[in-house]
């Protein structure tokens, strides 16, 4: 699957919320895009990634 | 004659002649509104400073200061790709600011919505500036785009705040896509230039329904109190601030030079006499 736009590979499926976890994302401070559709904070633990995903995972930094 | 010694019992019996109100001088603690001035409203939501501040380019740690000597309400931020060793800038911001989300990297209407709705979902704010710009060298805001931009995102419910080219005819269009201010650059972004493109300004302020905010180029305190006195209705300053010897200390410059312009404009400034002088003492009795 393709995430902030580098090849990574899915062992096995996980949640967006175990994914966001196991690399160490601070859910409360991310957005996340997945195919083009955001997926809310309460469905992350329902939605399942696979390897044909492209995800986009944001955070807000400095700026004017 | 009354010789009576004033007792305690006489001295609560008479009460105190009505006091007049003191009102707090500008740039004092607070409150922080001029005489008689009304608050900024943004989409209805209103707002006692009139000094937007952007959120970088400085030390994390130095966030918290910075914004308090500014004595700002509004903060900018920008949306990027996240990295799990960076610090969230969230953490930094002290309580009860209201974020203001940039859609910086937008190129177009359809991505400045993407992100605007991607930053909503991380702070659930409905506030963001809409910024769409196709190069580097001059960061100049494409207008066409931007009001585009700026009536998808109205009509999502979203308080709208475009960054644009100082085109009156744009700040129109932008009025009428559903924008809650339009925010013309003074200069190119990040120059310190100042309020080169002045003459156009005053005629959009001069014809606005909605709020007045000069963004970019805004070098020093001096330009941001000569923008306020020309009826700007807040100023938002980021590279002037972030590039000061002492960050804190600047921003706490530009919210008094903020302050004072809008009590100057409040006030009514004085005529101008183009070479002309006008005595300012009697022109009669005089010794000769």
């Amino acid at each position: 699957m393709q995430v902030n736009g580098e090849q990574v590979k899915l062992e096995t499926p996980v949640s967006v919320a175990d994914y966001l976890e196991a690399h160490g994302f601070r859910a409360e401070r991310v957005a996340i895009e997945l195919n083009g559709e955001i997926i809310p904070r309460e469905k992350r633990g329902d939605t399942m990634l696979d390897d044909q995903c492209v995800m986009e995972i944001v955070q807000f930094v400095q700026g004017g | 004659m009354n010789i009576n010694p004033v007792t305690e019992a006489s001295v609560e019996a008479t009460p105190l002649p009505p006091q007049p109100k003191v009102v707090n001088p500008v740039g004092t603690a607070a409150p922080m509104l001029p005489v008689e001035d009304k608050p900024l409203n943004l989409g209805g939501y209103e707002f006692q400073s009139r000094f937007i501040l952007g959120s970088g380019r400085y030390d994390l740690n130095l966030i918290k200061a910075t914004v308090e000597h500014a004595g700002t309400q509004i903060v900018t931020m920008a949306l990027r790709r996240a990295q799990t060793t960076e610090n969230s800038v969230l953490d930094y911001i002290p309580e009860g600011i209201t974020l203001l989300p940039n859609t910086s990297g937008a190129r177009n209407a359809e991505e400045a919505v993407r992100i605007a709705r991607l930053a909503r979902e991380v702070c659930h704010t409905d506030f963001v500036k809409v910024e769409i710009e196709h190069e580097t060298k001059y960061l100049l805001p494409d207008n066409a785009e931007t009001i585009r931009a700026t009536e998808m995102l109205a009509k999502e419910g979203f308080v709208v705040m475009p960054y644009m080219f100082p085109d009156p005819i744009a700040a129109r269009q932008l009025e009428e896509a559903g924008a809650a201010a339009v925010m013309p650059l003074g200069s190119l972004i990040g120059s310190n230039m100042g309020l080169r493109m002045r003459d156009f300004i005053e005629i959009i302020i001069a014809n606005a329904h909605v709020p007045v905010i000069i963004d970019a180029g805004i070098g020093r305190p001096s330009q941001a109190c000569d923008a306020m006195e020309m009826g700007a209705d807040a100023v938002m300053a980021y590279t002037a601030v972030a590039s000061a010897g002492n960050i804190p200390l600047m921003a706490e410059a530009f919210k008094n030079a903020i302050n004072a312009g809008r009590a100057a404009y409040l006030s009514g400034l004085g005529k101008v006499t183009e070479g002309q002088a006008v005595p300012s003492s009697p022109t009669t009795g005089y010794l000769h």
